[in-house]
C-alpha cells in the first residue's frame, strides 16, 4: 500500500501537525519507502497468534481502588507560571468558533 | 581535589573509598566535573551533556556528607556521580527529551529509578544528549546537535542513550540511566564500548520516564563493567506504586551469587547457551563475527554447552517494530500541544495553535513517526498494519519462548551488525532503523538482554549480547559476568 499527498495531509490534520506544501512531497517519498519494508508482514501466517495477547508480562498487579498522594516534590507555586486560589492561570486560549467575540480577562 | 584514577575507578571502588573516608563525596563530583570539562562534554566538543548544575551538584554532595557522618556511613552508591538520559524527570534540571517541545521544563518529581539511586547515595551531575524523544539510534536526531562518540569523534556514539553511554565511556561518570525501546541502551553501549542492561518489562518502575512506546520502554543502567550495571539494577528494580505495569516480584541479588563464582574454573557448568543463526547473517560485520566466534569458544572453555537455535521470525521484527513503536509514539506524544508543557506558538484559534506548536517543536524523525504511526493506526489501516504487526509481534515472542522452552538457559548474539558509523553516514531513514535488528526482538518479546564489550574492530567497540528469559536477569548477569572476566583486557582490544 502507498501513500498519497492526500493522505499524508489527512493523517497531519489527525496528528495536529502543520506541514509545509513544499514538504509534502518528500514526506510522501520517504514514508512510501518505509512502509514498501512493511509488506513483508502482509504475507506472514499469523492463524495461530492471537494479537491481543502479544505483551508477554506478569499481569497488572491489583492495588487498592484509592488515589495516594501527588508525587511532587516541589510546591505547585515553584514551577506554575501562574497561581491564584489553588488554580494554574494560563493564557486566554481564544475558540475558533468566537475568536474576538470573548477575551475579557 | 581531584585523584588521577577517577576515570578508570568502578562505581563500586569508588564508593568503597567513599563510604571508608578516603575521597569526600565532594571530591567525587568535583572529579566528575573536572573530566566532563577535560573531555569536552559540553555542546562544544563531544556534546553528550545537555543540563548540568555544578551548584547543585556540590550541594547534594555536601548534603550528602553530612548525612553520611550522621549515620557513620553511606549507601551502596555513596557519592557517586551519575548521568541521566534526558528524557527522566529529575529534580532541579530540565527534562526536554532533546526536543524544543519541552524547552526549559523542568519537573515537579523525579523518575523512580532516579530516587532510588539517589538513596543509595548517587548524585546526578548531568542530563545526557539523546535522540529527539529517545528516536534513533545515533543521537544526531537531538534539537541540540549531535553527539560524538569519545572513542571516535567523527562517528556517533549510538542512540538513543548517545549521551549517557558516551559519559561512561569518556571517564565523566561511572554510571548512567538510559531508555529502551529498541535497543537504545544496548546499541550506545556496544558503539561506546561499555556494559549496557535492558531488563524484562516490568522489572523497573517507568514512573518519570516521558513515554515513547509504552508496550516497550524500560529504563537502564549503562556502565564500565558489569558488576556497576548489576549493582545499579538491583537498586532500580522493584515494584512501585507509581507505575501499574511494574512486576512486584522480588528482586534477585545478582552480585552476591555470580560475581565470586565469576573467576571460578568452570562457572558456567551445567549452562546451555543457544547461538540462533539469524542473529549472524551474511551482511554481518566480519571483524564482529569473529569477535563474537572468540567468544563463543570462550563460553565452551568456562563449562556452558553451546547450541544452534533457530529464531526464524527475526528478520520480521524491524517491520513490526516500526508500525507498533510510532503507532504508540503519535498517541503517547499527542499531550504535547502547547497546553501542558514547554513552548507555545501563538495563534488566535485553538487547533491552530496545536498545529503550530507541534510542528516548530517536533524535529524531523519524530514528526515522520507521529505521521507514520497515526497513518497506521487510522480507518482503514490498522487491520492491516497495526492488528497484523501484534500477531507477528506474538511469532517473535513464540520465537524466544520455544528457545528457552527447551532448555536453553540464554541467548548469545552481537549487539549490533556494525561498529559506530560516521556522523551524517546514514541517511535514509529505513537503514538507520537496521542498526537495531539484533535488538529490537528483545523488546517486542518483553525479555531481558544486555550489551557488553567483546573486542574492538579497526579501532571501534564491538558488544556481545547476552539474552535470557523473562524475569531472568540472574542468568544473563551469571553469563555475563563470567564472560568479562574471561575475556579480561581483550574485551577492550
Amino acid at each position: 500500500m502507498a501513500v498519497t499527498q492526500a493522505d499524508v495531509i489527512h493523517v497531519a490534520e489527525l496528528a495536529r501537525l502543520a506541514l509545509p506544501a513544499e514538504r509534502l512531497d518528500h514526506l510522501v517519498s520517504e514514508l512510501n519507502g518505509i512502509l514498501a519494508h512493511m509488506d513483508v508482514l502482509e504475507k506472514t501466517d499469523t492463524s495461530a497468534i492471537d494479537s491481543n495477547v502479544s505483551v508477554p508480562v506478569d499481569s497488572t498487579p491489583l492495588r487498592s481502588d484509592s488515589s495516594g498522594p501527588l508525587p511532587m516534590l516541589t510546591s505547585r507555586e515553584s514551577f506554575a507560571p501562574s497561581i491564584r486560589d489553588g488554580f494554574f492561570i494560563v493564557p486566554r486560549l481564544a475558540t475558533h468558533e468566537d475568536a474576538a467575540a470573548d477575551t475579557a480577562p | 581535589m581531584t585523584f588521577p584514577d577517577f576515570s578508570r575507578l568502578s562505581a563500586t571502588a569508588l564508593a568503597a573509598k567513599v563510604d571508608g573516608g578516603n575521597v569526600s563525596p565532594l571530591d567525587s563530583i568535583n572529579a566528575s566535573l573536572a573530566r566532563a570539562r577535560e573531555a569536552g562534554a559540553g555542546r562544544e566538543s563531544l556534546n553528550l551533556i545537555l543540563w548540568s548544575n555544578e551548584q547543585l551538584a556540590r550541594r547534594d554532595a555536601a548534603s550528602l556528607a553530612e548525612g553520611m557522618n550522621r549515620a557513620g556511613k553511606g549507601g551502596r552508591l555513596a557519592g557517586i556521580p551519575i548521568a541521566v538520559k534526558d528524557n527522566l524527570a529529575t529534580l532541579g534540571l530540565p527534562t526536554t527529551c532533546a526536543s524544543k517541545i519541552l524547552a526549559g521544563y523542568v519537573s515537579p518529581y523525579e523518575a523512580t529509578a532516579v530516587a532510588r539511586l539517589r538513596e543509595e547515595g548517587a548524585i546526578v551531575v548531568a542530563k545526557t544528549n539523546m535522540d529527539e524523544f529517545a528516536m534513533g539510534s545515533s543521537t544526531e536526531n537531538s534539537a541540540y546537535g549531535p553527539a560524538r562518540n569519545p572513542i571516535d569523534l567523527r562517528r556517533v556514539p549510538g542512540g538513543s542513550s548517545g549521551g549517557s553511554a558516551g559519559a561512561v565511556a569518556a571517564g565523566i561518570v561511572p554510571l548512567a540511566l538510559g531508555s529502551e525501546t529498541g535497543g537504545s541502551v544496548r546499541q550506545p553501549a556496544a558503539f561506546c564500548g561499555v556494559v549496557g542492561v535492558k531488563p524484562t518489562y516490568g522489572r523497573v518502575s517507568r514512573f518519570g520516564l516521558v513515554a515513547f512506546a509504552s508496550s516497550l520502554d524500560q529504563i537502564g543502567p549503562i556502565a564500565r563493567n558489569v558488576d556497576d550495571a548489576a549493582l545499579a539494577l538491583e537498586i532500580i528494580s522493584g515494584v512501585d506504586p507509581n507505575d501499574s505495569t511494574c512486576s512486584s516480584r522480588k528482586v534477585d541479588t545478582y552480585r552476591d551469587e555470580f560475581l565470586p563464582l565469576a573467576t571460578s574454573a568452570e562457572p558456567l557448568d551445567g549452562m546451555t547457551i543457544g547461538v540462533p543463526e539469524e542473529y549472524f547473517p551474511e551482511m554481518l560485520d566480519p571483524g564482529i563475527r569473529a569477535l563474537c566466534e572468540r567468544s563463543i569458544d570462550l563460553l565452551k572453555s568456562l563449562g556452558a554447552k553451546v547450541v544452534d537455535v533457530k529464531m526464524p521470525n527475526t528478520a520480521l521484527a524491524i517491520p513490526v517494530y516500526y508500525i507498533i513503536a510510532p503507532a504508540e509514539a503519535s498517541s503517547n506524544l499527542a499531550r504535547f500541544d502547547g497546553v501542558r508543557y514547554g513552548a507555545r506558538a501563538e495563534t488566535a484559534a485553538l487547533r491552530d495553535m496545536y498545529a503550530e506548536t507541534r510542528s516548530k517543536g517536533f524535529g524531523d524523525e519524530v514528526t515522520r513517526r507521529i505521521l507514520l504511526g497515526t497513518y497506521v493506526l487510522s480507518a482503514g489501516y490498522y487491520d492491516a498494519y497495526y492488528r497484523k504487526a501484534q500477531s507477528v509481534r506474538g511469532l517473535i515472542t513464540r520465537d524466544f519462548r520455544d528457545a528457552f522452552g527447551r532448555g536453553i538457559d540464554a541467548l548469545f548474539t552481537p549487539t549490533t551488525p556494525t561498529t559506530a558509523f560516521a556522523i551524517g553516514a546514514l541517511t535514509d531513514p529505513y537503514e538507520m532503523y537496521m542498526s537495531d535488528i539484533f535488538t529490537v526482538t528483545a523488546n517486542l518479546a518483553g525479555v531481558p538482554a544486555m550489551s557488553l564489550p567483546i573486542g574492538r574492530v579497526g579501532g571501534l567497540p564491538v558488544g556481545g549480547q547476552i539474552i535470557a528469559s523473562h524475569f531472568c536477569e540472574s542468568t544473563m548477569f551469571r553469563v555475563a559476568y563470567a564472560l568479562e572476566a574471561a575475556l579480561g583486557g581483550e574485551a577492550h582490544q
